[in-house]
């Protein structure tokens, strides 16, 4: 296989020659984010229509004034148009018809600038920055949910919003911030650093990824449009019997959540193949740096627990719309399929959530301890670990619900054995704290107050784990500050460290480093204080999703409210830096600022098109600070033949 | 792995501290500071009290994992903060550290030590959840955790004949959008919406639901069981205190889930049998016009709907969903 | 692009999603049925509401679901029914509620409901007869809806229509009567709905009208 990247010619099937290349029309001739709006609506009137003319008649659309099935198609057949108007399908179109496919060279050529960010593009890096922007945005639409509910919550009766207004916040907060949050590490990250990481000019599948991204956004407008018909009423879980009961707004959660089901897959095949097909010479898996591995294994998840997710929401549209009965008790259905279903998937999601910032925060500290990361072997064994037991802890959420209980302890085990290859994280972290020389940039303060606050999620979890303990815990307060502290607390903050860490890289801008601090040091503070209190709100017997609650835990919501609305501000001082930065203040940053050994500093920021210009040698592994006679990471220069000369001893063509 | 730089103080000279030393001294400082604390200050107040036996065993398991929890987690902060202050960057020194890649004896204490915490929790916890039987929580039809003189699951529907006192007292819990109803089957099988139990009495509550997943947790109580349609599930408890009891609903079940709680009570056996009594009477006629006693109650129960319409002539929604033209709707 | 240009460009897309969110918060969020207040209309410590029952909204309410079943307050100020199912009334007063039924039967899901608890002297009157036990599918009454106040323990079976009406509101039309009366407690927010699952041909019958507020759930406030 030529992993030696870009073939020759453009590839031809249907043994035709190249022909000219295409003239490049003016840019809004070609496909883009504009098409793809116009082919977005007309594919729901289409669709909208095809609804209505197939189930108008049925007795239940007659009776209760509702048309699942038009609503469904409608959204269906607005993404295939969305898609369409983008340009997705015409590569696929033109290999069909034999004719030449566009390249890489013919893309770059034809837009420069900030036009590429609006299409449908080829390049890796490109889509790692559409997904960054892209997922900012989703996560502060979450956010302005999460300010509402606790808006809300700020008086035990007085109601801000009504009981059906608050359910649909916390189920657009809650289905925002899980799904759409799945890829925020793998998406903008995961996509722009594995080939550079690897010393790959390319990813496996640029098209695939980029329409990996380019789901993201409809099942965002899509999830969006439940608020037009006040929402759903069954929060991000979606349990049924409840989300078949329910009305027009949980047809967006189940598209919204089965396309980014699909756009999980798609991300994560891509994935998959380029760390193991793409890898540069001398890129053995043990010199693989921990956050490509955590990339690996987080795309493994979400390849085989999102098609779970995805067969899940099938189901429950059919229910809804054309009305078979997969999860209503009483005509052979059961509610307990859609919770197995859900939770197959949902607990592997758990930790689609939190490998990613395992990855990053090891990936950085090695770098800011200026140290070789202690135990590699056993970091990776903790990812692969947690990945395959992932699989065997999902009846937990189950434990109160009166499915067999013979199971249970069983489920206890898995849970608990799951935090021991977690604390192989804590151990490569303590262990290469010792005798470091440790220095407090940003993305390493992010990288320490991620420890922190996954320690206490952790810890937490285990409580939730013991099931007596979890009759009085479930489903309360207490698992609610639980799962902000590992997703929030882990994810949110690894993603940070991220962005302060990388951005420079991405863009060749170095965001404010002052007020990089003020918004590490509220956010560090703002997020405590508003979960710590909520495990005790928990205890106290608050269950979760409720707008109303006992007198006795006022003051603790109050104070978690207004901790919430400061955690709100850190968030938009984040957010301000980030515009200020990177529009107005611009401060360069070429060079490699953090020292890092790792292969994507070694190339200009940003990096160009190609990342390489030849495929790089990799000698020695990326965490060999400290060691006086260690190699260079990699030759970037390798003397002609050398590469070949790899594939070749490998038993492969170049 | 080899243990290229083992961080042991030897190896690094004499005049570099012991660090371990002082890590674990701190530690254990700290630990034996915090974990009586957590016991005897913090643990008599840990919800959810001592009502019932489940809720008195959850309130132990909630210590026992404060306890066993507090020092992982204050040896894991201190050492960072040991860390972050002994190891940080000096001024001007532009030295790397020393290239540590592990340490095998370090590394299989940490995982042997996490090792053995885990499983034993998993030992502690597999004991609490047998005794008291199902630790409060609800188990499904067929329970597998019962107390002394529960019924078998097979025998669960019959228990209509007369309480005694001393004998497995059957409640069964019946949830519905928006309300938690409660019926006595033992009791002449009134239906009432208020939760009234005897002290020192074993309860086991039947919990069920006529439309969507309802959760039944009586909070001070330590019972939390799923209301599931078309399913019985079994909890079991021991009353121990008289006291006012709050029931809440713990699983999203549409609109009013956050306003669908009420407050029940234990009271001594002769107020019990007293309130059983009059509430008999009072609701006799009501009583008759309830559906007999099962386990589970169903929805789309025809007979009821068919009479209705037949009679009336009427239409009226009737909380189907499949239509006329489903087979077993009037 | 030139930095007034970019500032341009980050302040057209700053407003645009100033106003979107503005938007959905007004209209969305915080939109909904008006409150009918009886507050003012009180007197001698009892205040008179005036409710109907219609099979559906159609066509003068609004247009959202015209075939769901809604319950309609009449406003004391004006006399004109009101899309609503949200009142006031004050503290510690008589609350005499009569509710004129349009709508046909329904069966009762729990018997429980059949029951009338919580008014002044566990009664409720149909047509001025006084009943306390209904069973609503084998006469001699037949039921449409009930009127049910979980926290004060109110629940009123409404006695059926003699024909359904499907316009809403209606007022030209033969109806029953329903009448029962409770004290308000202190003040505070007290919501009540209807336990008969109404909403045909959803699930259960609770989704649609059932678990949307204006239809067959609502608040009453209390104001102290």
């Amino acid at each position: 296989m030529a992993i030696e990247i870009q073939p020759e010619k453009a590839q031809e099937p249907g043994g035709r020659g190249p022909g000219r290349p295409r003239a490049a029309g003016p840019w809004w001739m070609r496909p883009g984010v504009h098409t793809g709006i116009i082919g977005g609506a007309v594919g729901y009137l289409i669709g909208h229509w095809l609804g209505d003319f197939l189930a108008s008649g049925y007795s239940q659309v007659q009776n209760n004034g509702q048309n699942d099935m038009a609503l469904v198609l409608g959204y269906a057949l607005g993404v295939v148009g969305w898609l369409a108007g983008l340009g997705v399908f015409n590569d696929l179109l033109r290999q069909m018809a034999g004719r030449p496919v566009r390249t890489a060279e013919e893309e770059a050529a034809e837009d420069g600038g900030v036009a590429r960010y609006f299409r449908y593009t080829l390049d890796h890096k490109v889509v790692g920055i559409q997904y960054l922007v892209g997922m900012i945005g989703y996560f502060l639409a979450g956010g302005l949910f999460a300010m509402a509910i606790r808006t809300e919550l700020l008086s035990p009766s007085h109601h801000v919003f009504s009981a059906q207004i608050y359910l649909m916040l916390v189920g657009e907060h809650g289905t925002m911030m899980i799904m759409m949050m799945s890829s925020i590490i793998l998406g903008p990250f995961g996509n722009y650093f594995v080939p550079l990481m690897i010393g790959s000019k390319r990813v496996a599948f640029p098209r695939i990824e980029a329409l990996s991204f380019w789901l993201t956004p409809a099942a965002f407008i899509i999830l969006l449009s439940g608020v037009m018909f006040t929402g759903f009423p069954t929060g991000w879980t979606g349990y049924a019997p409840l989300s078949v009961q329910a009305g027009y707004g949980q047809d967006s959660y189940a598209v919204a959540f089965g396309l980014m089901g699909i756009s999980l897959i798609l991300a994560g095949f891509n994935i998959i193949v380029t760390v193991i097909c793409h890898r540069a010479p001398g890129m053995r898996w043990s010199r693989l740096p921990i956050f490509v591995w955590a990339m690996f294994t987080t795309a493994l998840l979400m390849v085989l627990a999102a098609p779970v997710l995805v067969g899940g929401m099938y189901m429950l549209i059919t229910d809804r719309t054309v009305q078979t009965a997969f999860f209503t008790d009483d005509l052979g259905g059961s509610s307990y399929l859609w919770q197995n279903l859900f939770w197959f998937f949902g607990h592997p999601e758990v930790y689609i959530l939190a490998l990613p910032g395992f990855g990053i925060v090891l990936e950085i500290i090695p770098v800011f301890c200026r140290k070789p990361l202690f135990g590699y072997r056993i970091a990776a064994a903790g990812m692969v670990g947690v990945t395959l037991l992932s699989f065997f802890v999902w009846q937990h959420h189950l434990f109160m619900s009166g499915i067999n209980p013979d199971m249970r302890p069983l489920y206890m085990l898995t849970t608990e054995l799951i935090s021991i290859p977690t604390g192989f994280i804590f151990l490569v972290a303590m262990g290469t704290f010792w005798k470091a020389k440790i220095r407090f940039t940003v993305p390493m303060l992010f990288a320490l107050a991620f420890f922190f606050n996954f320690l206490i999620g952790g810890i937490t979890g285990v409580f939730l784990s013991d099931v007596p303990a979890d009759v009085t815990e479930h489903g309360t307060f207490f698992s609610m500050a639980h799962f902000h502290y590992t997703i929030m607390g882990g994810l949110i903050f690894a993603f940070m460290a991220g962005i302060y860490y990388w951005l420079p890289k991405m863009t060749g801008i170095k965001l404010n480093e002052r007020l990089g601090k003020i918004h590490f040091w509220t956010m560090f503070i703002f997020f405590n204080s508003t979960f710590m209190p909520l495990f005790a709100v928990g205890l106290l017997g608050q269950p979760r999703r409720v707008f109303e609650y006992a007198r006795n835990v006022h003051a603790l919501n109050d104070w978690v409210s207004i901790s919430a609305f400061c955690l709100g501000g850190s968030i938009l001082i984040f957010l301000i830096n980030f515009v200020w930065s990177t529009v107005f203040w611009r401060e360069r940053e070429a060079g490699n600022p953090w020292r890092s050994r790792s292969l994507e500093w070694q190339v200009p920021s940003p990096p160009p098109a190609h990342n390489f210009e030849h495929v790089p040698v990799v000698l020695s592994g990326p965490y060999e600070y400290g060691a006086k006679d260690a190699q260079p990471m990699a030759d970037l220069h390798p003397p002609v033949g050398v590469v070949s000369a790899a594939y070749a001893g490998a038993g492969l063509e170049a | 792995m080899a243990a290229d730089a083992a961080p042991s103080p030897a190896a690094t000279g004499a005049a570099e501290p012991r660090h371990g030393l002082r890590i674990f001294l701190i530690w254990l400082v700290a630990s034996a500071i915090a974990d009586p604390l957590l016991w005897f200050v913090l643990g008599p107040h840990m919800p959810p009290g001592a009502m019932t036996d489940a809720a008195a065993s959850q309130q132990v398991d909630l210590n026992v994992m404060a306890v066993m929890s507090a020092p992982v987690t204050i040896f894991v902060i201190i050492y960072f903060i040991y860390a972050l202050v002994v190891w940080r960057h000096r001024e001007g020194d532009d030295e790397d550290g020393p290239a540590i890649h592990g340490n095998a004896r370090i590394s299989a204490l940490w995982i042997g030590g996490t090792a053995v915490i885990v499983l034993s929790l998993f030992v502690y916890g597999t004991v609490r959840l047998i005794s008291p039987p199902g630790a409060g929580g609800g188990e499904g039809n067929t329970p597998v955790w019962r107390p002394a003189g529960a019924p078998a699951a097979a025998a669960l529907a019959a228990q209509t004949s007369a309480w005694q006192p001393g004998s497995v007292l059957q409640v069964q819990v019946i949830a519905q959008q928006w309300w938690f109803t409660y019926r006595y089957p033992q009791l002449g099988g009134f239906e009432t919406t208020h939760l009234m139990l005897p002290v020192g009495q074993e309860i086991q509550f039947n919990v069920t639901s006529l439309d969507v997943i309802h959760s039944f947790w009586a909070y001070q109580l330590g019972v939390k069981a799923d209301a599931n349609p078309q399913l019985n599930n079994v909890a079991y408890v021991k009353t121990e205190h008289t006291g006012s009891v709050v029931v809440r609903c713990s699983e999203l079940c549409g609109l009013w889930h956050g306003a669908m709680f009420d407050y029940g009570k234990v009271m001594p056996l002769a107020q019990f049998q007293a309130w059983a009594a009059s509430t008999r009477t009072q609701l006799v006629a009501l009583t008759t016009e309830l559906p007999p006693y099962a386990l589970t109650y169903d929805a789309n129960a025809v007979k009821q709907l068919g009479k209705a319409f037949h009679q009336a002539g009427l239409f009226g929604a009737g909380g189907g969903y499949y239509g006329p033209q489903y087979p077993v709707s009037p | 692009m030139s930095v007034s240009a970019r500032a341009v460009t980050l302040l057209v897309a700053f407003l645009a999603v100033v106003a979107g969110a503005f938007f959905i918060v007004i209209h969305y969020l915080l939109g909904g049925p008006p409150t009918v207040d009886y507050t003012s209309s009180a007197s001698g410590g009892q205040v008179n509401v005036t409710m109907q029952t219609d099979a559906s909204s159609n066509p003068q309410a609004v247009a959202d679901h015209p075939t769901w079943v809604s319950y309609f307050i009449k406003s004391p100020q004006t006399g004109a029914w009101l899309h609503t199912t949200l009142f006031t009334v004050p503290a510690h007063t008589r609350v005499n509620v009569t509710i004129l039924g349009y709508d046909g039967s329904t069966p009762i899901r729990n018997q429980v409901w059949g029951h009338v608890t919580g008014t002044i002297g566990d009664v409720a009157y149909y047509g001025g007869k006084p009943v306390q036990v209904v069973n609503g599918w084998n006469g001699p009454y037949l039921i449409q809806h009930t009127f049910a106040i979980p926290a004060l323990g109110v629940s009123v079976p409404v006695e059926a229509g003699p024909g359904t009406c499907l316009t809403g509101p209606c007022t030209n039309k033969a109806h029953s009567t329903t009448t029962f009366s409770f004290m308000s407690p202190s003040a505070g927010t007290y919501r009540w709905q209807c336990f008969i699952p109404c909403g045909l041909s959803f699930l259960y019958g609770n989704g649609g009208p059932m678990s949307t507020i204006g239809y067959m759930s609502g608040n009453m406030q209390v104001v102290g």
